[in-house]
């Protein structure tokens, strides 16, 4: 087991009150397994990955439960200790490569900085160890794009360079946080390739965050659907895909527009939109938008009933 | 519609250069062309579909097309007049005619002001109706795309982002126009509410008798809503046909790749699609390959495409092909 978060609970308190983020999210990551993580904007994905990584700095932000890493309690962890982990075990990916990188420093001298706060080798050494991991990821020419500044390449080939340098100490576990959603499709299917790959040669465990079903379906060994800081569905790929529970899930599915086959006349579209996290409904926070909601859907909220394939709904769990 | 015969926007050669830097600049002056010899019939009613990747050009032809951009070459025609050249106060009358929606709500709706003033602003510019007609009028608006008459007093901040979309809609489709440009209106959109927005637009076509072009990178969307779609690569439309038709069997291997690249919710097991991969990044268009722009990405390049550009050719009625191999 390389993680194991159980019951995180994150909120923030702001002059409008407090916003749970996240409200009791629990999972589990094994060696070299994709976990891919779907949700809309405001369903706390990204604040569940970055209390895992430890990177909640705001004072206002009360972080409960448990976020154990190869068995070690995160939680608490004083900063020295998170440091030594984050970016050596513990690599992340982000949305914008070019917040990742700074603009001021060529590609090589970035990664190899990062080598040696981890690692106690010469520069020389970490210069080549830079050559190999572009190599890695497919640059065409790793030799000449160490001495590349970043605005001097495109946007594929960034988000390329902080993937060799998130994987520059061979870290057990990958964050990815919508790494493709900036990019172009063309693009896109060259990094979920080399994710695919890395995850064959470094056995690295992976969480990739995205609302995109599509990429989920084709990288993700096990899902999770969040919606408003809970995580209304788990299972594996083909159990999610082939089988969708929870209404959400299902409604979520749907409203995507074929790429093949007969052209709906009109998209079954969801209701309404996400609830603010400040003014979230009694009950389930799906129940407004949902189609076949009921009496108890307004009072209390679903747990996730089921064992490897879970949902929570009322509805499902009387079915 | 009266017409039909009679094509609503066409476009013959089009092009759009802009110069970057300056004499000073270590390159010197240079000139980019970002649409380069575009010929593009819209017909009534229909909604055309311009994809590809960033930068290939779309959003320049866009603004082109409503005349937001000055044009470069070649020649702009609207219900067969020709606009290419026409100054400004010469265009107000058509402005009501052609519209655009934006990308990003939040930035082209006006934060200071509530948004029934925001719908009403076009109509105060380019109508005649009294005040109270154009309350009534905005009233009208509202409840055509969907939001309740109490939110004409809001401000753009007090709405989600798909509400904001609503508004921007609202604001195009004032003037009663022919023809709306929406450049990637739903991208910024949450998935679920997507679709809401697709839907919305389908209705207010056929309500209103609109044409639209489309611009979109999420090729489902475009599939979806798009009669007609056009495949743009660096400046130059690569293939032209009926949507179902080019998603079902692309002839162009950039379509082809484009296509094939979307991932897709597969309940079975992965396998069954078969991806090509294209290689490299677009190059930049201030350096275009030779011959077909496309060659040193294209996995069925041969040394004619190298030296010879393919021109875009009709090779059956209502399908356009720039290739010297095409699938067909």
């Amino acid at each position: 087991m390389i993680l194991s978060v159980r019951d995180l609970r994150v909120s923030f308190r702001t002059n409008d009150g407090l916003v749970r983020a996240i409200d009791g999210v629990s999972f589990d990551l094994e060696e070299s397994e994709i976990l891919g993580v779907v949700g809309e904007s405001g369903s706390g994905k990204t604040v569940s990955l970055l209390a895992v990584m430890g990177l909640i700095t705001d004072p206002n932000a009360d972080i409960e439960g448990s976020i154990r890493y190869k068995g070690r309690e995160l939680v608490g962890l004083p900063a020295r200790e998170l440091r030594r982990l984050r970016g050596n075990e513990i690599a992340m990916i982000f949305q914008d490569p070019m917040t990742a990188l700074t603009p001021v420093y060529t590609i090589g001298w970035q990664i190899a900085e990062q080598i040696r706060a981890h690692r106690n080798i010469s520069k020389s050494k970490a210069m080549d160890r830079v050559e190999e991991l572009l190599a890695e990821v497919n640059f065409p020419n790793p030799h000449e794009a160490m001495s590349r500044y970043p605005h001097q390449l495109s946007g594929g080939m960034r988000q390329r360079a902080v993937i060799a340098m998130a994987l520059s100490c061979n870290p057990a576990l990958l964050v990815a946080d919508e790494p493709t959603t900036a990019l172009d499709v063309t693009v896109q299917a060259g990094i979920l390739d080399l994710v695919r790959k890395l995850r064959a040669t470094h056995k690295s465990a992976v969480v990739f965050i995205t609302h995109d079903m599509g990429v989920v379906s084709e990288l993700a060994d096990r899902v999770m659907v969040m919606y408003a800081g809970r995580v209304v569905e788990r299972g594996s790929r083909a159990e999610l895909f082939s089988d969708p529970r929870h209404p959400y899930t299902r409604a979520l599915l749907g409203s995507i527009p074929p790429l093949t086959g007969e052209k709906p006349r009109r998209l079954p579209a969801i209701p309404g939109s996400p609830p603010s996290l400040l003014r979230l409904p009694q009950g389930c926070a799906f129940g407004p938008r949902c189609p076949v909601h009921y009496e108890p859907c307004a009072t209390g909220k679903p747990d996730l009933e089921g064992d490897t394939h879970a949902a929570a709904c009322f509805r499902v769990a009387q079915a | 519609m009266t017409d039909k015969d009679r094509p609503i926007l066409e476009t013959r050669s089009l092009g759009k250069r802009f110069s970057i830097g300056t004499r000073f600049s270590a390159e010197g002056k240079r000139t980019v062309h970002a649409v380069d010899n575009v010929s593009l019939t819209v017909w009534r009613g229909e909604t055309v579909g311009l994809v590809g990747e960033s930068g290939c050009g779309k959003s320049t032809l866009a603004r082109c097309l409503v005349r937001l951009y000055d044009i470069s070459d070649g020649e702009l025609l609207f219900e067969g007049e020709d606009i290419t050249s026409k100054s400004l106060s010469e265009l107000r009358p058509l402005r009501r005619r052609l519209q655009m929606v934006f990308q990003d709500p939040s930035a082209s709706l006006n934060p200071r002001r509530r948004v029934g003033d925001l719908v009403a602003e076009p109509l105060r510019i380019h109508s005649k109706l009294s005040s109270s007609e154009i309350k009534k009028r905005v009233a009208e608006l509202f409840d055509l795309v969907g939001l309740l008459p109490d939110h004409v007093m809001r401000y753009p901040h007090e709405f989600s982002g798909g509400q904001r979309q609503r508004v921007g809609i609202a604001r195009a489709i004032a003037l009663n126009p022919d023809l709306v440009v929406l450049d990637e209106p739903v991208s910024a959109l949450d998935v679920s509410v997507q679709a809401q927005i697709v839907n919305l637009l389908a209705d207010l076509q056929e309500k209103l008798h609109l044409t639209y072009i489309f611009i979109a990178h999420d090729l489902s969307v475009v599939r979806q809503v798009s009669t007609r779609i056009a495949v743009m690569y660096l400046g130059s439309i690569v293939e032209e046909g009926p949507a179902e038709e080019v998603f079902a069997a692309p002839a162009h291997p950039y379509s082809q790749a484009l296509i094939s690249a979307v991932p897709v919710v597969e309940t079975t097991p992965s396998g069954t699609r078969k991806r090509i991969i294209l290689t490299g990044d677009v190059p930049s268009p201030l350096s275009p390959p030779s011959g077909c722009r496309i060659h040193p990405r294209c996995p069925i390049a041969a040394e004619r495409c190298r030296s010879e550009r393919p021109q875009l050719r009709e090779y059956r009625p209502g399908r356009k092909v720039a290739c010297h191999f095409p699938t067909v």
